[in-house]
């Protein structure tokens, strides 16, 4: 039997087995709205904004591994994900996003919300695909698929012009996908592999520093025995915040601009660097000159152009991180060899002088909110067992530093982009895929209002996630860096006319709290995780004047860190008004 | 340093645009560039010139290598290789002038392919070195317009860029 474009479509993400599509109608996806109307395997979220339907895909796909599918119609529909498909580009999150189009014969006439869909949104997708034939509609669905979830993952989009949803053929859903131009690598390079850990095992200062590809290629275990087999210190990247306990004896925080003093001086100090799943990003390495002058490096990675781009690598393994740490294990069992153990121990000796330095201590007996109380507090309270999304600025290197991730998938903030507005519907889309898991977004008053539409998604589909508001009142990191850098001139960092919160969640249908006195946090927090039905909003009135430490500034080395905070000088509220 | 790179593209609409979005994406530099559909009509043949440092061109061909669009990639540099690029020029030729050009152009092995009394259109083809020889050698102020098609290349001897 022949069927509509639209139904084959709808048909098409049913046997992809996709569970949610996030999305906003439009002209040229009524067709396609219509075929959803008609049948239930398939569940569509209407968000308020379509940046957030494409966040809240990235959301979902982050917490559970599975592709995040965002559906919205031409022109403004689309151009309105494009932040959300930079962020999952940036992070290599697969999502695949489908966009309706103008009818094949307007495309190009300047048309009704027409907009080159598949050449504005080029740079920052993995792949895209215009449908012109609806005979192409099945198969092209299937590829976009395979391509956002396989390899190195990344977002693709899929532009469908109005005429090809209506239009009619046989439905068939291909099993497999082969395409001759795209053929990711699994297995690595035996001869480098046993090379690889040849100079692992001959290292005396050795440091596992491991990225986001480790939670996306679903290798935590395989790093963590790895790890605990050496003996080694490890340390992640934000992005790889979870892909090894947070709490074991052998993890030194994260490493990078706001890292550990212990993870960044192990770096700038080791003689083998052996690199995971990370792509030595500028907020990790800092000044490239001075970057690990010590150390030979090994880098394990999928994507062949992430080796040696920004730091030359002496054994580069292209492959999956999960099979190639594996074949290590096992040729290091195979090996009878083990570490230095007396370079080990000076080592960990010399770890231990850095640890002392307890660089994320900070003021406990402030009268004021402390930012890291809260997010001590929500670790504790909630056992360091919830699902953590956050939005951009100082509330985000608190939470990664603060919440102490032992699995992967829990720790869900935009990295590589850095885009305020994720947080709210990102959480949207874990709440709804793990309905029992308690969903925290981590946020601040600035990134907040830019996605605070979102509340109202939220209550039509009952998501009761509970918002911690870290309120200072500035863009705390923009503020940072003025007192730093720009010699305390707060050019627009503050927060002036601010919505109370309180009322504006609850003009949303939702409830809201105030907190201003560090003794009422773990009140708020413990009432608002009773309340386990209803979206809770915790608007915490924090310090102002609180920085973000330790900080490497922008072209120092690793260990060049600001540790002691210096007294700041913030023009308060009262100073302001 | 300067590297001809040559490639074999999905005959797709948007494939050249993904090439050429690379490039200005990243800061790489594109000297030149030439593409045409092969004797597989699924496929074009496109080559390109550019420059930069050993590190610069290996991320170039990864990045290239990463677009589903490129089915297969050859950095001809890396071997013997051939190119050849084709000028089609027209200059002022009355008078005088006239002996002088007809006789560079045979030299150059170029032809005169066009021809009025006071202009000719000559066809040249050669290594892009070649013809930038020949435009230097006419005079700068008899050169009414330029069109050079960019450079192909394709390797010496056995090796070839197939799928």
């Amino acid at each position: 039997m022949e069927l509509t474009g639209a139904d084959i479509f709808v048909r098409c993400l049913a046997d992809e087995g996709v569970e949610y599509v996030f999305g906003y109608p439009g002209g040229a996806a009524l067709h396609i709205y219509d075929a959803l109307y008609k049948q239930d395997r398939v569940k569509h979220i209407l968000v308020r904004h379509e940046q957030g339907a494409a966040h809240a895909a990235d959301g979902y796909a982050r917490a559970t591994g599975r592709p995040g599918v965002v559906l919205v119609t031409s022109g403004p529909g689309v151009t309105n994900t494009i932040t959300g498909i930079a962020t999952a580009y940036m992070d290599s999150i697969p999502l695949v996003v489908f966009s309706g189009q103008v009818a094949t014969s307007l495309i190009g006439d300047d048309a009704f919300q027409e907009v080159d869909a598949v050449g504005i949104t080029r740079p920052c997708v993995k792949h895209n695909f215009l449908v012109k034939d609806v005979k192409d509609l099945a198969a092209t669905v299937k590829k976009a698929f395979y391509i956002a979830s396989t390899g190195r993952p990344g977002p693709v989009l899929v532009d469908i012009p109005k005429d090809v949803t209506a239009h009619k053929c046989e439905y068939v859903y291909p099993k497999s996908v082969s395409m001759r131009s795209y053929a990711p690598v699994t297995e690595g390079d035996p001869g480098q592999i046993k090379k690889a850990v040849e100079l692992m095992l001959a290292a005396k200062r050795p440091m596992i520093y491991t990225g986001g590809g480790i939670v996306l290629g679903e290798a935590s275990a395989a790093l963590t025995e790895l790890v605990r087999l050496l003996g080694y210190p490890c340390t992640n990247t934000l992005m790889g915040l979870g892909s090894y306990p947070a709490t074991d004896p052998l993890f030194v925080g994260m490493l990078g601009m706001h890292g550990t003093y212990e993870a960044n001086m192990a770096m700038h100090e080791c003689d083998v660097l052996i690199a995971i799943g990370a792509r030595f990003d500028d907020r990790v390495t800092g000044d490239l000159n001075k970057f690990c002058p010590h150390a030979r490096i090994i880098h394990v990675d999928v994507d062949p152009a992430s080796i040696s781009k920004n730091v030359p690598v002496e054994i580069p393994i292209v492959g999956q991180a999960e099979s190639v740490m594996r074949e290590m294990i096992r040729l290091i069992k195979a090996s009878g060899n083990k570490p230095d153990q007396p370079a080990l121990a000076a080592w960990w000796k010399q770890m231990d002088k850095w640890r002392a330095m307890n660089c994320l201590e900070y003021d406990r007996d402030s009268k004021l909110i402390k930012p890291q109380y809260v997010l001590e507090r929500l670790y504790e309270i909630t056992d360091g067992d919830a699902y953590i999304t956050s939005d951009v600025g100082q509330h985000q290197m608190w939470a990664a530093q603060y919440y102490k991730f032992d699995k992967p998938r829990r720790w869900i903030n935009s990295g590589g982009l850095g885009t305020m507005g994720f947080g709210l519907p990102a959480a949207m889309g874990v709440k709804l895929a793990f309905p029992e898991a308690t969903v925290a977004c981590v946020t601040g008053e600035a990134s907040i209002q830019m996605c605070i539409q979102e509340l109202s998604t939220c209550k039509q589909y009952d998501l009761p996630i509970k918002i911690i508001n870290l309120n200072n009142r500035y863009m705390g990191m923009v503020r940072q860096w003025q007192e730093f850098f720009y010699d305390r001139r707060y050019s627009h960092s503050y927060m002036d006319a601010l919505p109370d919160f309180v009322k504006l969640t609850e003009a949303y249908g939702h409830v809201g709290f105030k907190i201003e006195k560090p003794g009422d946090v773990d009140g708020a927090l413990r009432e608002a995780l009773k309340l386990k039905d209803r979206l809770v909003f915790l608007d915490f009135i924090t310090d102002q004047t609180e920085n973000v430490y330790p900080m490497i500034a922008a072209g120092k080395g690793q260990h060049e860190m600001h540790l002691k905070p210096c007294k700041a000088v913030v023009p308060t509220d009262r100073e302001l008004a | 340093m300067r590297h001809t790179i040559s490639m074999l593209l999905e005959n797709e609409s948007g494939a050249l645009s993904r090439v050429a979005g690379l490039f200005s994406a990243r800061g790489y530099n594109i000297e030149s560039l030439s593409v045409a559909p092969t004797e597989d009509e699924t496929l074009s043949r496109l080559t390109l010139v550019t420059s930069g440092s050993e590190d610069v061109i290996e991320q170039i061909t990864k990045q290239l290598n990463k677009l589903v669009d490129v089915v297969k990639l050859v950095d001809l540099t890396e071997g013997q290789h051939i190119e050849r690029e084709m000028l089609l020029i027209k200059l002022k030729a009355g008078g005088a002038a006239r002996g002088k050009i007809s006789q560079l152009v045979k030299d150059y092995q170029g032809r005169i392919i066009d021809e009025t009394e006071t202009t000719y259109t000559i066809e040249l083809t050669d290594t892009s070195s070649r013809l930038d020889g020949f435009v230097k050698a006419v005079d700068h102020a008899d050169i009414i317009e330029v069109v050079r098609s960019g450079v192909s290349g394709i390797a010496r001897g056995e090796k070839s860029l197939r799928v």
